[in-house]
């Protein structure tokens, strides 16, 4: 489904620097797989998710949906911020149907598919309420329905709970494999959280910084649907602790030698 | 102990209804109160030291002279008003597509911009004569001062509203499609309704102003008009009359504003903060 051959991506950064975000990423995803991307700040995990919307272009290399070169944003793609970021002046339901509205493409059976998805994140109900009304969890599922409303194939979430609170983040997580559940489509999910990324994901991308590229990328076994209890089983604990290591290496691992 | 503790949980089973009977107290009553006990205050101390009417004349005599002439004032009072809704409509006219082409491109900024800061750094004072002599002695050139003074900070409120909207909804109206049209229409516009409005109590503020400056200089109407020939003539309680019409006037056009934000845009951020 999605293809990246050898990806680079070089900002000029504002002193005249080169700053290499990402180099040489290669991925292959399939349809309909969960692919969670954890790494530390400044691995380029934003950036590869961007090239992958459509928003930032490579400087070489080759991102392709279906074989299809990405040079510009698609119409089947929808994405989550780490914000919200919701139209304050809009209702609940308008916000849902803001891309459709932006894309001409709202017709009589839009507000149909609006109102579904918000039943579907269990906020009906809250269709006519205002976006400051809601709590801050409740606005990010109001902005997954808002990258769920045009029926996209392809998702992209970057860091989509960073800004909740422990408690909420863990409900949306099961919340949000529910919802792939209900509506499968191909997941590209950017976190800093570890324990997130593999109770999510088919298989974990894991990156390193400096210049940003795959570190490695872990299969993740676990059976479907998952709970909470998930996190509880050894082959979970074992994907957790790999991923640690890749991304502290050896260096919080008991002797200080490590670190040279 | 406990008799010290109960009062603060009362308290704070009351606060919505509490709030809102200090807000109508705060906004309307006092105010009102402290602009009576001023002006008593101005009157008993008028006539308890004799100050003469050419140095302060006290309000009743303001009063009593201003409503002697009351046709008269009324008939500078619409000439002035009209010069300011004026000013103010083509300060908005001009204010709304200079913001957008400042914030649509650097380079038109960087071109455009020297331009308003200097129209900025002229006094106006000193430019209405120039502008009567250049356009003659009828309204335009109030009009134009009026603009001149109001416009300025209602371009940059406009300009910083527009580009106030965080990056991910132009990312998500790119990942749309969206034209750039449709980006300034649904997303920037909207987004820099609050902005707009600050920069538009400013701008009525201001546009008086504007309005009285561009009298002094060159009018056969006006409150400005009216402070200057009754000053000349010493009938300083019509002058004093005229800036109490004058201070009216632009009170009542900031709250106009300030509702007709409240009503039609109540999402509006600076309708939650407090002295907006």
């Amino acid at each position: 489904m999605i293809s990246l051959n050898r990806v680079t991506r070089i900002f000029n950064s504002r002193d005249g620097d080169q700053v290499t975000a990402l180099q040489d990423v290669s991925l292959e995803i399939g349809r309909n797989e969960f692919i969670t991307l954890v790494g530390p700040s400044g691995c380029g995990k934003s950036t590869l998710l961007r090239i992958v919307a459509g928003l930032t272009l490579p400087t070489a290399g080759r991102a392709s949906i279906g074989g299809e070169e990405i040079t510009e944003p698609r119409a089947e793609t929808g994405i989550v911020f780490q914000a919200p970021t919701l139209l304050p002046w809009a209702s609940v339901v308008d916000n849902v149907l803001f891309p459709l509205r932006m894309m001409h493409r709202i017709d009589s059976t839009s507000a149909d598919k609006a109102m579904a998805l918000l039943k579907l994140v269990g906020l009906t109900g809250f269709e006519g309420k205002s976006p400051r009304e809601l709590s801050g969890g409740m606005q990010q599922r109001v902005a997954i329905c808002r990258a769920l409303v045009h029926d996209p194939d392809i998702l992209l979430m970057d860091e989509p709970f960073g800004a909740l609170d422990a408690l909420t983040r863990e409900e949306m997580t099961m919340e949000l494999l529910r919802i792939w559940g209900e509506r499968p489509k191909t997941v590209l999910f950017v976190t800093h959280s570890i324990t997130e990324a593999v109770v999510l994901a088919d298989r974990v991308v894991v990156m390193s910084p400096r210049p940003g590229r795959i570190a490695e990328i872990i299969d993740i076994g676990l059976p479907r649907p998952r709970s909470f209890e998930t996190e509880a089983t050894p082959e979970f604990h074992e994907a957790s602790h790999r991923i640690r290591q890749l991304i502290f290496g050896t260096r919080h691992v008991g002797s200080g030698r490590a670190a040279a | 102990m406990s008799v010290q503790a109960a009062p603060p949980l009362e308290e704070r089973q009351k606060p919505p209804r509490r709030r809102k009977k200090s807000a109508a107290l705060y906004e309307v009553v006092l105010p009102l109160i402290a602009t009576a006990g001023l002006f008593l205050l101005w009157e008993g101390a008028c006539r308890a030291f004799g100050i003469p009417g050419y140095l302060l004349p006290a309000p009743t005599d303001i009063w009593k002279d201003t409503m002697a002439i009351g046709p008269t004032v009324a008939g500078h009072t619409v000439a002035t008003f009209k010069t300011v809704m004026l000013g103010f409509a083509v300060s908005i006219l001009i204010s709304l597509p200079l913001a957008v082409l400042l914030t649509a491109s650097p380079a038109i900024a960087a071109a455009v911009y020297p331009f308003l800061v200097w129209t900025q750094s002229i006094p106006k004072v000193a430019l209405a004569p120039i502008l009567v002599v250049l356009l003659g002695t009828n309204e335009l050139p109030r009009i134009v001062i009026t603009v001149l003074v109001a416009f300025f900070p209602l371009v940059i409120s406009i300009a910083t509203g527009l580009l106030s909207v965080p990056p991910e909804l132009i990312e998500l109206s790119r990942a749309c499609r969206a034209s750039k049209l449709s980006e300034l229409l649904r997303i920037r516009l909207p987004y820099a309704i609050p902005f707009i409005f600050a920069g538009l109590k400013v701008a009525i503020s201001l546009a008086v102003v504007g309005a009285v400056v561009a009298e002094f200089v060159n009018a056969d109407a006006g409150l400005g008009f009216l402070i200057q020939t009754s000053t000349a003539f010493f009938k300083v309680p019509v002058a004093f009359g005229a800036l109490i019409i004058l201070s009216v006037m632009g009170v009542v056009l900031f709250q106009i504003v300030v509702v007709a934000e409240r009503v039609f845009f109540p999402w509006s951020s600076s309708n939650t903060t407090p002295g907006a």
